[in-house]
C-alpha cells in the first residue's frame, strides 16, 4: 500500500482504490474478529470477574446475591489449600514425564529416520498417526488397552491383573504413556524439519576438522535443531499442562482419578457448580502457562538474535 | 606439508562417470589450480582428495602414505567449501577453534592459535561476530582461518572466491596467494574462471568431460595448448580460429584457408608435423591469439583481408573484429593509438611463431611436445 501511495501520477484514484480494498480487507476479517472476541475475550473477562465472587451458575443471577463480591477471599483460599498445591506438583511431575518421554523419543526417532531406508515413507506415516486422533478418543482406546480383565496391555507384557486405570498410585503413568504414545509423533515431526534444514556441508566441514560422531553431534546438530525443538518443547508444555480429555478417557474423574489440577477445575466448575471458586483457579492455572510460555519464548528470541 | 599423487583414478555416479583415468602428482608446497567448466568432475576430484568422496577405482597417495580408502577426518587436509560452511551457530572465534577443539586441545593453545591466525589474516575486529553478521570478504578470511589453524597436510580450495564481486576477487587472488606461500602449504584450488587459474596457479590443470587434458605453468597451457578445448578455454579474449586446407607444392606443405583460397606458408617443424600425420586436401584448425596478429596497411606474406566491424576500446588496447571472408571472425589485439575506423578494409599480418595447428577431428594439437 505504501508503494501505491508514493508511486504515480494519478494519485487521488490510486488512493481511492487503496481505501476500498483496505475496507474489504477489514470486512473479510470481521466475523472472525467478532467470533474470537464472543467465545474468547467474553468468557474471560466475565470469569476474571467471577473470580472475585462467589457465585454458582446454577442459579439464577440475583444481584448483589449471585454473585456476590468477595475481594480475592477465592484466591486466598486456593493458595492456602495444601491440596492444591499437591495437585500442582502432581501435574508438573506428569509435564516433566510426559514431555521429557515426547522430546526424547521424538527426537531420537527423527535421527532414526533420517538415514535413508526402504520402507521410510510408510514408517513415518503410520508413527504420525497417534497425533491425529482426537485425544478423548485415544483415552478412551487406552482404556480398553489398559484394562486389568481383557486388555492387551497386561497380557502382552505378562503382567497379570494390573488396573492401571483405577489403582492411584500407578494411573498417573497410564495417561504419561498415552500422552506420550500420542504425541511423540509432533516432536518428531518438528525435529525432522529442523534436522533437515542443517545443510550437509556443515557435517562434511566438521568432518574435515576431523570431528567424532559424537563431537558432530553435540557441536552442531543439537545447536541446530534447538530452536526447533523449543518451539515443539514449548506447545507440549502447554498442552501437557492443561491436558484433561486424556484423563477423562483413561481413568474418568471420579475419586480414582489422578490429582491433576485440570480434574480439580473441572469438579469445582462443572460438578459442584462452585463458578467463583472455579474461575479463579482457571485464572491461577491461566498466570502459570503464561509465565511458563513467556521464559520459553524469551530464549527462543534470545537463540533467534544471536545467530 | 605434502604432494599428493593422483594414479588412474575413476569416480562413477551410478551410470554417470565424474572423473575418467586421471594421473595426477601435485607437488610439495605447490599451488595447484583444477580449471574447467561445471561438470567437468574437478570438484569432484577435489573430494576424492579430501576424502569426503571415494573413487571407484585407483589409488591415492598422500604424502607417500595410501589413503585411498581413508575418510576425511584420517587424512588431516583442510577444505574450503564453495560456500565456507561456517558454522552458523558459532561465532567467528569458535569457528577457527572447532579443528582444534576436535582434537581435545586445551584452552590456552587454541586461544593463542586462533590470535595467531586471526592476526595473520587480520579479523581480531570480528573474532565476537556470527557468520551472519561477517561481510563476504570477513567470511572467507574466517573460513581460511579455520582451514590454517591445524597446520594441514593440504588445503584443498573449491571456488572459494566464487560469490565474491569482481573487484573484491581480485584482491583476494594476490591475499590468497601470499597466505599460501607464507604458510608452505600444498594446496589445490579449483574454479571454473580461467583469469583466477592464471593468476594464481603454479601450474593448472584443465579437465573436460571427466578428463584431464592438460598439465602445465599457466603460460605454456596458454601458448601451448595441447587440445582444441583448452585453446577455446584458456584466455579472453578466446584465441581465432581458422579453417585451413592442407597444400602440398613439390616438396613443401603450405595451408589455404577455407574463406578466400588464402595461402600461408608455415615453419618447417609445422611442415614436418603435418607431412608425417595428413595427406594433402586434409582439414586442419589454424589456431592464434589475438595479440600475435598485427594490422598491416601493406600486403605483406601471410596476411589476410578483412573488414572492420566492432572496435572495443579497453584503455590500454583496443580490441578489433575483422570480418574474413566467407564469414568467419578475427579478432585482433592493436595498440590504442592504432587507427581503426568501423568499415574500413584492413590486411591482418599473423606472427607464425605463434600459430598453433590442430586436427580438425579429434582436436588435438599437431605441434604438442610435453614439456614436463
Amino acid at each position: 500500500m505504501k508503494k501505491n501511495r508514493k508511486s504515480g501520477s494519478g494519485k487521488p484514484p490510486r488512493l481511492a482504490n487503496s481505501m476500498k480494498e483496505t475496507n474489504f480487507v477489514r470486512i473479510c476479517i470481521l466475523p472472525t474478529i467478532i467470533l474470537l472476541i464472543l467465545i474468547n475475550i467474553v468468557p474471560l473477562l466475565s470469569s476474571l470477574r467471577y473470580s472475585f465472587t462467589e457465585y454458582t451458575a446454577r442459579k439464577l443471577t440475583v444481584p448483589g446475591e449471585n454473585p456476590l463480591f468477595i475481594g480475592n477471599e477465592n484466591y486466598i483460599n486456593l493458595l492456602t489449600d495444601p491440596s492444591v498445591w499437591e495437585r500442582f506438583t502432581t501435574t508438573a511431575r506428569y509435564v516433566i514425564l510426559s514431555v521429557g518421554g515426547e522430546m526424547i523419543l521424538g527426537f531420537s526417532f527423527a535421527l532414526l529416520l533420517q538415514t535413508k531406508f526402504k520402507g521410510r515413507g510408510i514408517i513415518q506415516t503410520l508413527l504420525v498417526l497417534p497425533m491425529t486422533m482426537s485425544p478423548v478418543i485415544v483415552g478412551l482406546m487406552w482404556k480398553l488397552f489398559l484394562d486389568p480383565n481383557w486388555g492387551m496391555f497386561n497380557y502382552l507384557l505378562g503382567l497379570g491383573r494390573v488396573d492401571w486405570a483405577q489403582d492411584p498410585n500407578i494411573n498417573l503413568y497410564a495417561i504419561v504413556m498415552a500422552d506420550i504414545w500420542m504425541w511423540t509423533p509432533f516432536v518428531m515431526l518438528l525435529s525432522l524439519a529442523g534436522l533437515s534444514a542443517v545443510p550437509q556441508s556443515l557435517y562434511e566441514a566438521a568432518e574435515v576438522d576431523r570431528a567424532s560422531g559424537w563431537f558432530k553431534f553435540t557441536r552442531i546438530t543439537l545447536p541446530m535443531v534447538s530452536p526447533l525443538l523449543m518451539i515443539a518443547l514449548i506447545f507440549r508444555v502447554m498442552e501437557a499442562f492443561k491436558v484433561f480429555d486424556l484423563p477423562m478417557g483413561i481413568t474418568g474423574t471420579g475419586a480414582a482419578a489422578p490429582p491433576l489440577i485440570s480434574i480439580k477445575l473441572y469438579k469445582d466448575t462443572f460438578l459442584t457448580w462452585k463458578t467463583g471458586y472455579g474461575s479463579a483457579l482457571g485464572y491461577i492455572v491461566l498466570l502459570i502457562v503464561v509465565a511458563i510460555t513467556s521464559i520459553f519464548v524469551k530464549y527462543l528470541n534470545k537463540a533467534k538474535q544471536e545467530d | 606439508m605434502a604432494d599428493i599423487k593422483l594414479k588412474d583414478i575413476y569416480k562413477r555416479f551410478n551410470d554417470f562417470t565424474a572423473v575418467s583415468n586421471l594421473n595426477l602428482e601435485i607437488r610439495d608446497k605447490e599451488f595447484l589450480v583444477l580449471l574447467g567448466p561445471s561438470g567437468c568432475g574437478k570438484t569432484t576430484t577435489l573430494r576424492m582428495i579430501s576424502g569426503l568422496e571415494l573413487p571407484s577405482e585407483g589409488q591415492i597417495i598422500l604424502d607417500g602414505e595410501d589413503v585411498t580408502k581413508k575418510r576425511a577426518s584420517q587424512r588431516d587436509i583442510a577444505f574450503m567449501f564453495q560456500l565456507f560452511a561456517l558454522y552458523p551457530h558459532l561465532t567467528a572465534y569458535q569457528n577457527i577453534a572447532f579443528p582444534l577443539k576436535t582434537q581435545g586441545e586445551n584452552k590456552s593453545f587454541i586461544d593463542e592459535e586462533v590470535k595467531r591466525i586471526a592476526n595473520l589474516l587480520q579479523i581480531e575486529h570480528v573474532l565476537k561476530r556470527k557468520p551472519k553478521q561477517l561481510s563476504g570478504g570477513d567470511m572467507q578470511r574466517v573460513a581460511l582461518g579455520r582451514c590454517l589453524i591445524r597446520k594441514p597436510k593440504a588445503l584443498l580450495l573449491d571456488e572459494p572466491i566464487g560469490t565474491l564481486d569482481a573487484k573484491f576477487r581480485e584482491e583476494m587472488w594476490s591475499e590468497l596467494k601470499k597466505l599460501h606461500v607464507d604458510s608452505g602449504s600444498t594446496s589445490v584450488y579449483v574454479t571454473h574462471d580461467q583469469m583466477e587459474a592464471m593468476s594464481m596457479g603454479d601450474r593448472i590443470a584443465v579437465m573436460d568431460k571427466a578428463v584431464l587434458q592438460q598439465v602445465g605453468e599457466p603460460f605454456e597451457v596458454y601458448s601451448n595448448p595441447r587440445n582444441l578445448f583448452v585453446a577455446k578455454f584458456i584466455g579472453s579474449p578466446g584465441m581465432n580460429f581458422l579453417d585451413m586446407q592442407v597444400v602440398s607444392d613439390g616438396g613443401s606443405i603450405s595451408l589455404n584457408f577455407t574463406g578466400d583460397g588464402t595461402r600461408i606458408f608455415i615453419s618447417e617443424s609445422l611442415q614436418d608435423g603435418i607431412k608425417r600425420r595428413y595427406k594433402e586436401g586434409r582439414k586442419l584448425v589454424l589456431g592464434i591469439r589475438p595479440e600475435d596478429l598485427t594490422l598491416e596497411p601493406s600486403d605483406a606474406v601471410n596476411s589476410f583481408h578483412g573488414r572492420i566491424y566492432v572496435v572495443e576500446n579497453m584503455g590500454n588496447h583496443k580490441i578489433v573484429d575483422i570480418e574474413l571472408a566467407g564469414g568467419t571472425t578475427l579478432r585482433v589485439r592493436v595498440p590504442p593509438k592504432v587507427k581503426t575506423e568501423i568499415g574500413d578494409n584492413v590486411a591482418i599480418t599473423f606472427n607464425m611463431e605463434m600459430v598453433r595447428l590442430f586436427d580438425s577431428e579429434d582436436g588435438e594439437s599437431i605441434v604438442y611436445q610435453e614439456h614436463s
